[in-house]
Formats: C-alpha cells, structure tokens, sequence
C-alpha cells in the first residue's frame, strides 16, 4: 500500500465508524474539492449501498453559481439525498444582521444556520473535510471531535484519541464533528483527486475573471454581493481557486494551470499556504478558526 | 538532508527563493514512506521550539506563515514555537495543552509530526499522540538532564509500543556545547533505556534554538560525528507495518442495500486489523463460534484475491449466518482468545480515581462491552520503574487491573497484536474516555500474582 492507500484506508474506516456508531450522521457538503473527495470516500466505505447519510449544504447565499450547480449535478449522480438549508433563511428567521462593509462575508453566519439544521434534523455526528494541515486551530482538533449541546468547541476538555479506537459516545444534545481527512495535506487531495480521476468545478482551474485587487494584493472575484466603490481597481486576469468558499471572502490566485497536473506542479512551487493565498476571514485575526470553532463552526 | 544545492537549472531564486520540492517528481511523493513520530519530554524543554525549527529548516513553513510570525517577534529573535502552539492559551502562556499535528515532506519521506505536551496534567494528550508514532523524539534540556518528566514519557512511549528512540540532548549552547555534559546525560539515559528495554535509542546534542544538529550539522559540535536530527529522521526504517501477525477483522458496519437489483447482498464492512485474508478461504465468526467460507474479498466494489492490513475492505461469506457490528471474523488457525477475564495495563486519563470494583464499558475497537474492573494489582512508580501494591489509580498512573467483562471479548495481548490488544475504558453515562488500555493476558492461568515491589518492567 502506498501512502495515498492509507490514507483512504483511514478515511474510510473513520466513515464506517460513523456509520456503525450513530443513528443520524449527515456530510456536510460544500462543494469544494475537500468535500467532493469525502463523496469519493463515501462511495469506497458503502457501495453498493446508500450512504448511510444525507449530504448535508449550508448555502451561504454567496456561492458561485459553478458551485451550486456542480453540487446539484453530483448528488444527482450519486443518487444520494441532498438537503440545503440557506443562511438568507437564518437571518430573517433569527433576526440577524446582515454582515457590512465593501467585502459582507456571510461565513459567520453559517454557524447559525449549521446549528439550527442540526437541531432541526437531530444530527449526532457532522462529518466535514476539514484538515489539519490547512490551520493551526484545526491542527489542534480530534478526528471525532465532541461538541457541547451549543456546537461549542472546547479545545482544552478533548477526549483523548488512542490509536485508531474512535469514542462517539455522546449525551443528548451533543453532536460529534468528524473529520476523516484530518491527516491528508492539500498536495494528498490534490494527488487523490488525479489518482480517483475525480471530476471538480471548473472554478478549480485557470480561467479568466474580473478581479478586484484588495489592498493586500490579493484578487476578490467580481460579484454582485461585494460593495464596491470608485477607489476600486477592477482587472481581469488567469486566475483559479485554490479553496472555494464564501465568494466575498475567498480569493482568487493567479494561475495558468489549466489541468490538475498543473495544479500540482503550482502547489509544489507554492510558498504561501492555502487559507494564507485565499481566506480573508484568517487573517483578520489570529485566532479567528479557533473562536469560530468555540463557537460551534464546522 | 538534501539541503545541498539542486542542479542549477530547476532553480529560480528570484521567484522561489525557498523551494526545492520542485525537483523531485510528483510518483515520488505518492510511493513515499512515512514516519510518524511524536516530541516528548518535559515543559520548557523545548518541544515546540524544535518542531519549529525542522519545518523552518526544511523549508517547510510558507511564507504567510513566516510574516505572522515576524509580526509578533517583537524585536527579539522568532519564537518557533509559535508555529506548533495554535491554541490561544497555549500562546498566552508559553506552553504546550494539547497534540498538534505537523505535515511535512522531505526528499526522502513524509513525516507527520505530533507535538505533545510536557506537563505532568496533560499526560493523556501525550498517550493519545504515542498511541500513534513509530518513533519519539525524547528532549532533555543538557542543563537539567534527566528528570522525572523524561522517565515518564519514556515509559508511556515504550508501554504503547515505540521501538525507536531519539534522546534529543537539547540547549546544548547553553552549556557551551560541552561533550562531557552531553555524555553524562547519554550514560543515566542508558539506564532507563536497559530498565525498559528500549529496542533502539540514537542520542543527538543539538540547540532547537540556535538550530545546531537539527536539519544541519553544527560547527559548535565538532567532537559529534552523529548524523542531524533530520539525517536520523529520514534514514530510521519506517515500522514495516505490513503485520506479521494472524489475520484478524472486525465488522464495523453491514452493507445491505435491499435493491430490486440487489435484493439478498449482505457483505461485513470493516478494516483488515491484521495479518492478510484470502478469499475462499474457511473463516469463524467470533463471538458467535460459527464456521463458514470468506466467499469474496471487495474492495470499491472489485472482488481481490487477497487484502492485507490495514487495508478498509468489504467481506462477503458463504453463508447467511448471523453477524453484526463489533463480531470478528477469523481464520480457523491461531485463533484469538475468546474471553470474559482479562489482565491488562491501563493509563488513567480520568480525575476520578479508578478503584476496584468501578463499572465502566470496554470499546474494543467497534465493539463495546460493559464489564467491571475486579483487581487492581498494581501501580508503576515512574521514578523507580518498580510495581507497587496500590488500591487506586490516580490521573495519569500506569496500573495493571483485572477485568470482568459482560460478554465475551475477542482478543489478543498487546504484544502479540497491537491492534487486538488494545482498548479505551469509557463512563457509560458521560461517554468520556477514562483509560487506554493493553492486554497483558487473556488467560486467567497467566494472570500476574499481585507483585510486592516486583523490578523488572515489561507489558
């Protein structure tokens, strides 16, 4: 077995235990490469089976449409069931406010709307693409990782994780986040992808797009969510996304790989880390992961 | 380490003034091995700071990274360990609460790395981290020597199996990189080491701080010829995991899709935990006792021939016998014990003590039993190694038990199978993991007489 194998190998078995463990698991899903390669995963652990799960998308209202779109087709594929729930609905219903400023990111919010869906379903176990390569919040997290009855996180209370023996033994109320990528490094999704030839958005590969240069350097999608005004630089470049998330928060890199070989060869050369190059929500503060995940984020 | 300049022509330098991963081939990386090895040893040893170091000297940190770290340097020199350190606490108070995982590659291999940490209160972070490494990184600071903290960890990190041993002499230039230091440190190290039969221990002086030894040699350190701490890294056999041991499998979960296409397919989901499974071959339900054929092998839905450890498999059987999640599924040769007693070294995790008579459930992988601890027949002084008599088990104390359980458990000892023989204790009410736990014995006969301050030290 190669190193990819075990890795699978891990993933999958982290899946079964999911499955064997609880009674009303559901993936979330949010149409980025992590997530479909977790759909790829799924497949491997209970085919021909269903997934003994809905694929589960918390829809910030701010997606590109390539997205939403590819998410529709593979579920259709898969034949699984897919739900969506809308941050747009959480704030009317909550009476929230809706974020501000040039760049209104919705990413806060889906807190909400992740907590509301999983009480609204009973959920006990959230499966999610998260890894721990991609921040050191999450470099810090368990592969079952136990929240409290409000999603909360509390990083200095986690159980111990002993070999590859997973405890999803939870009182009511609370709900198990599980993370069966949590060892794999973006280049080891990247080079899975290839492997499993696993198809992505096309927003995953150079293409041209209308651009807003943020004061950092880093390129903003065009969109109609973002707040512009005449100060503004609009340029149209070869970009790609390295992370797809919320549009008004993730930003684009400039890329002529066109093909996932491509990809790979950029992300080998790549010096700048992967929420570093694309995530404007990080590094607005330096423990911004950790406080979203205290407070019940993904 | 292949620091040594690549052929001119794959570098940039003004565009990549850091890169040399793009020299090797990307097949390389996917056939790659990979060593998982965890940093132990007391608090303010320097931990952090050396896992720092390795991934700013191997070129491993990205430049964004870099930047966030220069902002908070404060004028002084950059604080590594800032880079393991991701929890807010951790930051406030300099130290290290809970395992950080470390991805890194190199020329030669990938390595995960696990940054556990030092005080005595968060042991059981440490356990969960050597619960998992093939190798540890055991840090000394040379002005202290051994202390209480690097038996201990040393103990942990021997009882859960780790055969290789780096004894990392660290803070060398605090001591004027003086040998005779470094030795002595190396001779009282030895005799924890002959204690604990440590299979393989390479020392390395080194300063995580100043980066002497870590990914290249010092010239503060002439009088060692050893290789770095890298060096020593990439060149350690990686545990050849493809498992000697028996066949064993556990079903952790029962594909039956109940089609119109497939409307009778029942196959036992679950991770080949040892040894290799043919197809055809004839195989026993455990606990249920019953016999049948392994009909097929799949793996994403092609049948094999064969699947070996620690490969995620499907099994189909010939047979519509009875079987759920939790049940084995063994040969018919070295079959595992089958049993209701079990002796066993636990690491207490909890801040209630354990004491003699305690319910609690046994989770064996995907199967979960209640049973009850009967006998606790002794405690390890970690500063002696010797086995005390002791009528309860605080946090973090290594205790051997006795336990009864509810309904048969299929095992094996620890050291014949470091998957069957191992287990969590967990509260059946909270759901909280209370202790890790190592088979000893399966066999009441082979039980151990409560020892009087017995020495030898073995699982």
């Amino acid at each position: 077995m190669d190193y990819l194998d075990r890795l699978e190998a891990e993933a999958i078995h982290i899946l079964r235990e999911v499955a064997g463990q609880f009674e009303r698991p559901a993936l979330l899903f949010s149409g980025g490469k992590d997530s479909i390669a977790l759909t790829r995963l799924a497949e491997k652990a209970f085919r021909p089976g269903k997934f003994p799960f809905p694929l589960v998308h918390i829809d910030t209202g701010h997606n590109f449409q390539e997205i939403l779109d590819f998410r529709d087709e593979l579920a259709a594929e898969l034949g699984e069931k897919l739900l969506v729930r809308k941050v747009e609905d959480t704030i009317r219903e909550r009476g929230l406010r809706e974020p501000g400023g040039k760049y209104p990111s919705r990413n806060p919010l889906q807190t909400y709307t992740l907590l509301d869906v999983i009480e609204e379903f009973g959920f006990d176990a959230c499966i999610g693409g998260a890894r721990r390569d991609e921040e050191k919040a999450r470099a810090k997290e368990r592969i079952f990782s136990v929240r409290d009855e409000f999603g909360q996180w509390d990083p200095r209370r986690q159980r111990p994780e002993l070999w590859n023996i997973y405890n999803g033994r939870i009182q009511k109320g609370e709900n198990v986040r599980v993370f069966p990528i949590s060892n794999w490094t973006e280049l080891d999704v990247w080079n899975y992808i290839q492997r499993e030839n696993i198809s992505l958005p096309a927003i995953y590969f150079s293409h041209e797009r209308e651009c807003v240069v943020l004061p950092s350097g880093q390129l903003l999608g065009l969109s109609e969510h973002l707040n512009l005004d005449d100060t503004d630089e609009i340029v149209s470049r070869r970009v790609r996304f390295r992370t797809v998330g919320d549009s008004t928060c993730t930003a684009a890199v400039e890329s002529d790989a066109a093909t996932i070989d491509d990809i790979i060869q950029d992300l080998l050369l790549a010096k700048v880390s992967e929420r570093g190059a694309t995530r404007l929500d990080d590094n607005f503060s330096e423990t911004g992961m950790e406080d979203r995940k205290r407070n019940g984020y993904f | 380490m292949g620091l040594s300049p690549a052929p001119a022509s794959f570098f940039n330098f003004l565009k990549y003034p850091f890169s040399h991963f793009h020299i090797f081939h990307i097949q390389r990386i996917i056939n790659m091995d990979l060593l998982r090895f965890i940093t132990c040893g007391s608090v303010d040893d320097g931990k952090s700071t050396l896992i720092g170091r390795l991934l700013y000297d191997s070129d491993s940190v990205s430049l964004d990274v870099l930047a966030m770290l220069e902002k908070r340097r404060a004028g002084g020199d950059v604080d590594l360990a800032l880079l393991t350190d991701g929890l807010k606490a951790e930051r406030e108070q300099g130290i290290t609460i809970d395992v950080a995982h470390k991805y890194f590659t190199t020329p030669r291999r990938k390595f995960i790395i696990t940054d556990a940490p030092g005080h005595v209160q968060y042991t059981r972070n440490m356990v969960t981290g050597a619960s998992n490494a093939d190798l540890a990184i055991v840090l000394v600071d040379a002005r202290q020597g051994i202390i209480e903290q690097t038996r201990r960890h040393t103990l942990l990190a021997s009882l859960v199996g780790i055969r290789h041993f780096v004894l990392a002499v660290n803070k060398m230039d605090l001591v004027g990189y003086e040998e005779s230091i470094f030795r002595q440190i190396v001779a009282d190290y030895q005799l924890i080491a002959g204690r604990l039969h440590l299979p393989e221990v390479v020392a390395i002086p080194l300063s995580a701080l100043q980066g002497d030894n870590v990914v290249r040699p010092s010239r503060h350190l002439p009088w060692y010829t050893g290789p770095s701490l890298l060096d020593h890294l990439e060149r350690v056999p990686a545990e050849a995991d493809a498992n000697p041991h028996e066949p064993r499998f556990q079903v952790q979960y029962v594909i039956r899709p109940q089609t119109e296409e497939l409307p009778d397919y029942r196959a036992y989901a679950g991770r080949i935990q040892s040894g290799r499974y043919r197809a055809g071959e004839r195989v026993r339900i455990l606990p249920s006792g019953l016999e049948t054929v392994l009909e097929a092998i799949e793996v994403n839905q092609q049948e094999v021939a064969t699947a070996e450890a620690p490969q995620s498999v499907v099994l189909r059987l010939r047979d519509d016998v009875d079987v759920s999640r939790g049940d084995s599924i063994v040969p018919l040769s070295a079959p595992p014990a089958l049993t209701r007693e079990l002796e066993a070294t636990l690491c207490w995790m909890d801040e209630r003590p354990l004491k003699a008579g305690r319910k609690l459930l046994i989770q064996h992988h995907a199967a979960v039993v209640k049973a009850a601890v009967t006998t606790l027949v002794d405690r390890t002084n970690v500063a002696t190694f010797e086995r005390v008599a002791a009528d309860e088990a605080q946090l973090n104390d290594i205790v051997r038990v006795r336990l009864k359980t509810a309904r048969p458990l299929v095992a094996d000892t620890y050291r014949d199978n470091r998957a069957t023989g191992a287990f969590i204790l967990v509260e059946e009410q909270t759901g909280a993991t209370l202790a890790a736990g190592l088979i000893t014995a399966t066999d009441p006969e082979a039980f151990a007489a409560p020892a009087e301050n017995a020495l030898a030290f073995s699982i």
